[in-house]
């Protein structure tokens, strides 16, 4: 019988292994995951799960019986320890062996560390798995001080729920601004606005130094010689690419692994897809890496109709979201290489959006507390991002009129 | 923990039993009900959980908030009166034998 092997049991090789099913096959699926969970959701982990609003069994993707009802012989807490391309096996850690006709590579991205001294007290958390949620969440119970390091997205949704429990927090941001890799200066000051109001301590343009253990402390001292003492520290400095199978097996990598249009790497039988690849996506010049849902979910799809010959290119718009109070930001597009800004409402509690154009059409847009207008802004990127931007900015027009 | 019957477009029946406390997306996806995409995870961000209540059903139910009114606009089946997003409607005791007619698309 024909085995497609996915390694990696996240959102992406979940979503492989149900679209194969979807679409016909009948052969066998082996799912493994090194995490002793079955799949589950990783949003809510700085969210919903942090605040304790929702526990482990409520995050995950299917009901345990699911996996035997659709044949696909989920095998968590196994690690892949090596592929062979030419051989079609791969090696498990146990020391056996296990033939595959295609082999998918969903094997996600792990937490950038801090390399510092310090780094390794039991008071500093990453977050990244359930384990280190359900870590950071007990950790928040007893601590009263908290120091984030690092402004983005991770660092900033733990910030909010540190303070909606009542600790005190400090954000160590190594740029001039808050989340300062993925949206305009506006919205960045919007969101420290946003933190300020709600009493974190925001540190911008420092990195940390060091951190020493004291009797009661860890202290955080940036590089300006600020000293912040923490019972408990939070590091969010992204994350990088689980590309050392891939590049073992001599697959081609670039700051993940790299993969076509139809998420294929450079050996005709295994395919890649999630925060694992760098990828083309037909609505873009450039490959690039994304560390979203959205990606894993279709981009996983294209890949399970390449496992199948049935070849589909990737042309999904991209979209993201983070909750951070009563505040939801919704993102679609890419806005890296735009020109030009319109900003539609006024940046407050009321809500607004934020046009990314380049020349004539709208590349990105950001929404603040406005799923509508995400919802919309989604179909204007998909149909090219032409829209009337003279009429953008004047929120009595509803937007879905403006979009051509 | 109350059943449910949601109600393919076809008008196949299937219930599931969901746990107080969860959402109706939750117990729903989690069985594989494949007409609910619920593409954020549960977020009231994406409008791709959209379902219609039995209307003997709907006064049980609390109002939408804002943001859902807001993404029940944007539906890819366009909403009625009986439309909610299945993230927001949250399962209590009250709710045994809740009946759900699911849309022909989500996206």
């Amino acid at each position: 019988m024909t085995r497609h092997v996915i390694i990696g049991a996240g959102q992406a090789g979940l979503q492989i292994a149900e679209s194969l099913r979807k679409e016909g096959f009948t052969g066998e699926i082996v799912l493994f995951g090194d995490e002793a969970s079955a799949p589950y959701q990783r949003p809510p982990l700085s969210k919903k799960y942090l605040l304790g609003e929702v526990t482990a069994d409520r995050l995950l993707f299917r009901a345990p019986d699911h996996y035997s009802r659709l044949s696909v012989d989920l095998r968590l807490s196994t690690r892949v320890t090596a592929i062979d391309p030419a051989a079609h096996t791969l090696s498990l850690s146990d020391g056996t062996h296990l033939a595959w006709d295609r082999l998918a590579l969903t094997t996600g991205a792990r937490v950038r560390k801090l390399e510092l001294p310090g780094a390794e007290d039991s008071r500093v958390h990453v977050l990244r798995g359930v384990d280190d949620a359900e870590s950071l969440r007990r950790g928040l119970e007893q601590a009263a001080r908290v120091v984030v390091i690092g402004g983005g997205f991770i660092g900033l949704e733990v910030a909010a729920i540190a303070r909606k429990l009542g600790r005190e927090v400090t954000v160590v941001e190594a740029q001039s601004r808050v989340l300062p890799r993925v949206v305009a200066p506006l919205v960045s000051a919007f969101f420290h606005e946003l933190h300020s109001s709600h009493g974190v301590h925001i540190l911008l343009d420092q990195q940390v130094a060091t951190l020493t253990p004291t009797a009661d402390a860890l202290i955080v001292e940036t590089g300006d010689g600020t000293r912040i003492p923490a019972d408990l520290v939070v590091v969010g400095i992204g994350v990088l690419p689980n590309t050392e199978l891939a590049e073992a097996a001599g697959l081609a990598c670039e700051a993940g692994i790299l993969v076509d249009e139809f998420a294929r790497t450079s050996h005709p039988a295994i395919v890649a897809a999630g925060d694992c690849t760098r990828h083309r996506n037909l609505l873009f010049a450039a490959p690039h890496r994304l560390e979203s849902v959205q990606n894993a979910v279709d981009q996983a799809k294209v890949a399970a109709a390449t496992m199948l010959d049935a070849p589909v290119p990737y042309a999904q718009v991209p979209w993201f979201w983070s909750d951070q109070y009563e505040v939801k930001l919704q993102m679609v597009g890419i806005s890296a290489g735009h020109d030009s800004l319109v900003v539609r409402g006024v940046p407050g509690p009321d809500g607004f959006s934020v046009f990314y154009w380049s020349g004539d059409r709208v590349i990105a847009v950001d929404s603040i507390n406005k799923p509508a207008e995400h919802m919309a802004a989604r179909r204007l990127i998909a149909a090219g991002g032409k829209c009337a931007r003279e009429h953008l900015a004047d929120t009595t027009i509803d937007l879905k009129t403006l979009i051509q | 923990m109350p059943k449910v019957v949601f109600v393919s477009p076809n008008g196949t029946r299937r219930e599931i039993g969901i746990p107080d406390g969860w959402t109706l997306m939750e117990g729903a996806v989690q069985h594989n009900v494949q007409e609910i995409a619920a593409e954020c995870g549960g977020g009231c961000a994406c409008a791709t959980c959209h379902v219609f209540i039995d209307p003997a059903w709907l006064g049980r139910l609390p109002a939408p908030a804002a943001a859902e009114q807001d993404l029940l606009e944007c539906t890819a089946v366009p909403r009625q009166e009986n439309s909610r997003l299945s993230c927001q409607v949250k399962l209590t005791p009250e709710l045994e034998g809740l009946v759900v007619v699911l849309p022909e698309r989500q996206t």
